[in-house]
């Protein structure tokens, strides 16, 4: 990981500092914003900064809030921070031959250390996995100074939105900035028609189940728009190899 | 006992997010998903965020679809607008929030 001297020497490291520089301000204001989302959600401020240093994730931080607020049972929070996760499996598996050489513990420490930006400011500078030790080197080094730059700047500002979050009274409703940008997260995500018919299907079942208890709302909601949008892509497929036949 | 409860949440979704970044590299033998589970994986992230967005943003405390006059629903149009003119996630929270903040504190929505 960063903390590497090894990787710090390489002179790839401080490129990825350099090409992390322009997105951390965005990515601080995230972290403030989240921050401040979980103190207000009623969140207390050593879990709130005991959240911010293991779970290091933003949006399935923000999707947890609400349920964790609501009671919900734990199998239910973490299936739905899993399903909203589900982004990193498709980089994970992209990201695979970069790290295979690696042993298991390292590989898996710049897993955990390499959300969005990371991931996309890396395969855009190097398209190709290393074919030797210098090139395999280049590549850590890089993914090592792009997760630095974003560890501090989303780390120190969630914790400055924590602090600051306490001298704002709860009324004020500030939470709200969290659903924001989950809006925004998702707003973003949607792509494809089918994927806008996704979280249709997803938001509408949610709102007319909301009488379910354990927020089972939420998991029913997931399984019927994956399950819809799966069933729909299979019959469109078969209807458009039926119509070249 | 509701202490421990949120910890044993912070520390399990810790678990979800080292298991999702690593997925595919933490076995060293190659896999990979069967063609249903790939394809379900493009719908459920939005599927799951929209799960929880929409209830937060239209349901009263009592469990009911909430009033039109109500902050949240300002809010969240305008985000929504401001995300599909500008594409900025920062300034959909930015102008979301300024839409909503003086209803709710001015009006009391």
């Amino acid at each position: 990981m960063f903390l590497s001297r090894r990787l710090q020497r390489n002179p790839e490291f401080a490129q990825g500092l350099r090409d992390m520089l322009p997105q951390a301000t965005g990515l601080a204001a995230w972290g403030l914003m989240t921050g401040v989302a979980m103190l207000k959600s009623g969140m207390s401020a050593p879990q709130a900064v005991l959240m911010t240093l293991l779970v290091y994730a933003g949006s399935s931080q923000l999707a947890a809030l609400p349920l964790i607020v609501a009671g919900a049972p734990a199998w239910v929070i973490l299936a739905t921070g899993f399903c909203v996760n589900l982004r990193f499996v498709v980089f994970s598996l992209h990201l695979r031959p970069y790290l295979m050489h690696l042993p298991r513990w390292q590989r898996m420490m710049h897993g955990y250390l390499t959300a969005d930006i990371s991931y996309v400011l890396f395969t855009t500078r190097f398209q190709q996995p290393g074919r030797n030790s210098d090139e395999h080197l280049a590549r850590e080094a890089y993914l090592a100074g792009v997760d630095c730059l974003s560890w501090l700047s989303w780390v120190l500002s969630s914790l400055l939105g924590i602090a600051l979050a306490q001298l704002v009274p709860s009324e004020w409703g500030l939470g709200f900035a969290g659903i924001l940008c989950l809006l925004g997260i998702m707003s973003s995500l949607a792509s494809s028609k089918m994927r806008l018919l996704a979280a249709a299907i997803a938001g509408a079942t949610a709102v007319l189940a909301f009488a379910l208890p354990l927020k089972l709302n939420i998991v029913l909601a997931i399984v019927t728009a994956v399950l819809a949008c799966m069933v729909l892509e299979q019959l469109r497929s078969t209807r458009s190899a039926g119509a070249g036949r | 006992m509701t202490d421990w409860w949120t910890l044993g949440v912070i520390i399990g979704l810790t678990g979800v997010t080292v298991l999702t970044r690593c997925f595919f590299f933490i076995f060293s033998k190659p896999w990979s998903l069967p063609h249903w589970a790939q394809r379900g994986l493009q719908y459920a992230p939005i599927a799951a965020l929209s799960a929880v967005v929409l209830p937060e943003i239209l349901m009263a405390p009592s469990g009911d679809l909430t009033s039109w006059q109500d902050a949240r629903i300002f809010g969240a149009l305008v985000g929504l607008l401001v995300y599909f003119w500008r594409r900025d996630v920062l300034l959909t929270i930015l102008l979301g929030m300024s839409a909503y903040l003086p209803l709710h504190l001015v009006l009391g929505w």
